[in-house]
């Protein structure tokens, strides 16, 4: 097994989930259904292979810019424009003052953190 | 009226003859959608106000003889994925209930441009995370050809609404498939653009690098229609690309004589259902018939494709979805004493058991410790696929696949097993991974009377020569 409940717990934690005990141990039975089955990447030599994070670089038209300049169409001037008022971009918000969104407490009266 | 002969010209040329007006058809349109809807369950919110509104600016071109757009009076229905201002817009999500977007993404302001009247919001699995529509927090919907059987994810309310006419044309988006698995599962035309073909503005992030917007319609024509209405850059989303946009309609019947079409090997496995294989072979050898080169492929690394799909883009949701956190949008769990018990409150109760499963399995993936062994290794194996693509297009112009490995599958036949779940998914993924544009037209359908599609990929930015091969497909395919 390569998941145990403590990496499940562990990894809710950074994932800033709680699970209930039944959710843990279903996802440890998931998780390693799921990377079992993952397990085949490692099969495969990738010693000289770059990684790829995005396709736009594989999709970009044949151009005579070279480097990021071929991407000089991402960029935009550095402008105001009409954005979201306030007010709309609050109004989803399960609690706000009108002008802040309000959360519970972060530090009590001792300064120390809440937990 | 017949709503099923309702294509996007039909309509527009309907309004503009004065048969119809567009408010007569949007009335219509709803009528059906009550009375059918119910045991389908394709639409999660209705926009009447915004619907009737533009049906009577319509109607208000019409009397005065003005130019009518190319989508005039049309009814579409959006993905609940997408942003539509002051209309309730979950994402399929318990966690965005009651959430109402302050603004339009860009393909959905680009359609009501295009005169579209805007029915709905419609169903999804969560975050479009499924291959079913199962994972919806409001319930899954039903294949209109056959209810026990799910429409596929996770544009299943997208694909369903358009099988069972409850709109002429729905926009999905596809992230592993999710536009033309749902589209093959109803029997319908589904069509994912090249990556940045069309703005992510307004979409909710599922897997940034991956999302895709596109049509789910009756007929390729109508999905060259839409593609035209909503491609080209934005300069909202910079990973549009500033690739000018061709006439796609004008493509639509055009001869297709003297094209090279790959069958890769690698897409006909033993295991592949009989009546998916003889349906896509009888259609290879249509194209054989009207005059395309048939060559045999391989893409080696085709098995791989579903273990990167599902590191690459669990990574990237485990990121996008940290956003949902209980303070500025919709849901929060109400007691939590502090600010952090408050965001774990919050998200376990608000998200579902795959959201949670992708979250944790993405979270996992970029960890200390196991970032090297998965997220890299799954990054260098997304460029294997790429490679394998760009050998294969060197010696083709187009790649003919089954869509699925089935027809439709029951309703919670595979809820319990996440990784045969993600296996219908297998001859969609690599498409998302690598960044080409794939069409699937329905191609037949088996003794039980379930479609089947045929998935026709091209190469970046050449969704022209997909929609060309794909009329064909369908033309061919009317006789069966």
């Amino acid at each position: 097994m390569k998941v145990s409940e403590k990496d499940v717990l562990y990894v809710a934690d950074l994932a800033n989930l709680e699970l209930t005990a039944q959710e843990r141990q279903r996802m440890v039975k998931d998780l390693n259904s799921i990377l079992d089955y993952i397990d085949m990447l490692g099969q495969l030599d990738t010693k000289d292979v770059q990684p790829m994070a995005e396709v736009v670089t594989l999709a970009a038209q044949p151009t005579q810019e070279e480097g990021s300049q071929k991407f000089g169409y991402a960029m935009r001037a550095d402008e105001v424009r009409p954005c979201l008022t306030h007010e709309s971009a609050m109004m989803n918000a399960p609690d706000t003052d009108g002008t802040y969104f309000k959360v519970p407490k972060v530090i009590d009266k001792s300064g120390e953190v809440s937990e | 009226m017949n709503l099923d002969a309702l294509t996007i010209e039909f309509v527009r040329d309907l309004i503009l003859r004065k048969e119809t007006t567009a408010t007569a058809l949007t009335e219509e349109f709803y009528k059906k959608i009550e009375s059918d809807d119910p045991k389908i369950h394709a639409y999660l919110t209705l926009s009447k106000d915004r619907a009737f509104a533009k049906a009577a600016e319509i109607d208000g071109m019409a009397d005065r003889d003005e130019e009518l757009p190319p989508m005039a009076g049309v009814p579409v229905a959006i993905k609940d994925v997408f942003m539509t201002e002051g209309i309730q817009t979950t994402s399929g999500s318990r966690i965005l209930e009651n959430f109402v977007a302050p603004y339009d993404a860009t393909a959905v302001a680009k359609l009501e441009a295009a005169g579209a009247i805007v029915l709905g919001k419609l169903n999804c699995d969560e975050f479009a995370m499924g291959s079913s529509n199962e994972n919806s927090g409001y319930g899954p919907v039903h294949n209109p050809r056959d209810l026990s059987r799910v429409p596929g994810g996770s544009s299943g309310g997208s694909a369903a609404a358009v099988a069972a006419n409850m709109a002429v044309a729905t926009l999905g988006s596809d992230t592993g498939g999710s536009i033309r698995q749902p589209a093959a599962f109803c029997g319908v035309v589904g069509l994912m653009p090249t990556y940045g073909r069309v703005s992510r503005y307004g979409l909710i992030a599922f897997a940034s690098s991956l999302d895709h917007v596109g049509p789910l319609t009756k007929t390729v024509k109508d999905a060259a229609i839409v593609l035209q209405v909503i491609a080209g850059r934005d300069p909202m989303d910079s990973t549009s690309g500033d690739v000018p946009v061709p006439n796609y309609v004008a493509e639509i019947g055009k001869p297709i004589k003297g094209t090279r079409v790959g069958v890769p090997e690698e897409y006909f496995p033993a295991e592949l259902d009989g009546e998916v294989k003889a349906a896509v072979e009888r259609t290879i050898d249509d194209l054989r018939v009207a005059g395309c080169e048939i060559k045999r492929i391989s893409l080696p690394h085709t098995r791989y494709a579903i273990p990167t799909y599902y590191l690459v883009a669990t990574a990237e949701a485990s990121s996008n979805l940290a956003r949902f956190d209980g303070v500025r949008y919709a849901f929060r769990a109400k007691g939590a004493g502090s600010l952090s018990e408050m965001y774990r409150k919050t998200r376990d109760g608000g998200f579902g058991a795959e959201v949670k499963r992708r979250i944790m399995l993405g979270t996992y993936a970029l960890s200390a410790g196991y970032y090297d062994a998965y997220y890299r290794q799954a990054q260098k194996v997304r460029t294997l696929l790429a490679r394998d693509f760009q050998k294969a297009f060197a010696e083709v112009d187009v790649i003919v696949t089954p869509t699925t490995p089935t027809a439709a599958f029951k309703l919670g036949e595979k809820v319990d097993d996440p990784v045969s779940m993600y296996l219908a998914d297998i001859f969609t993924v690599t498409a998302d991974l690598v960044g080409i544009p794939g069409v699937s037209v329905p191609c037949g359908s088996t003794k039980d009377g379930l479609p089947i599609g045929v998935q026709i990929l091209g190469r970046h930015f050449d969704e022209a020569t997909i929609l060309r091969v794909g009329h064909v497909v369908e033309h061919e395919a009317s006789r069966y």
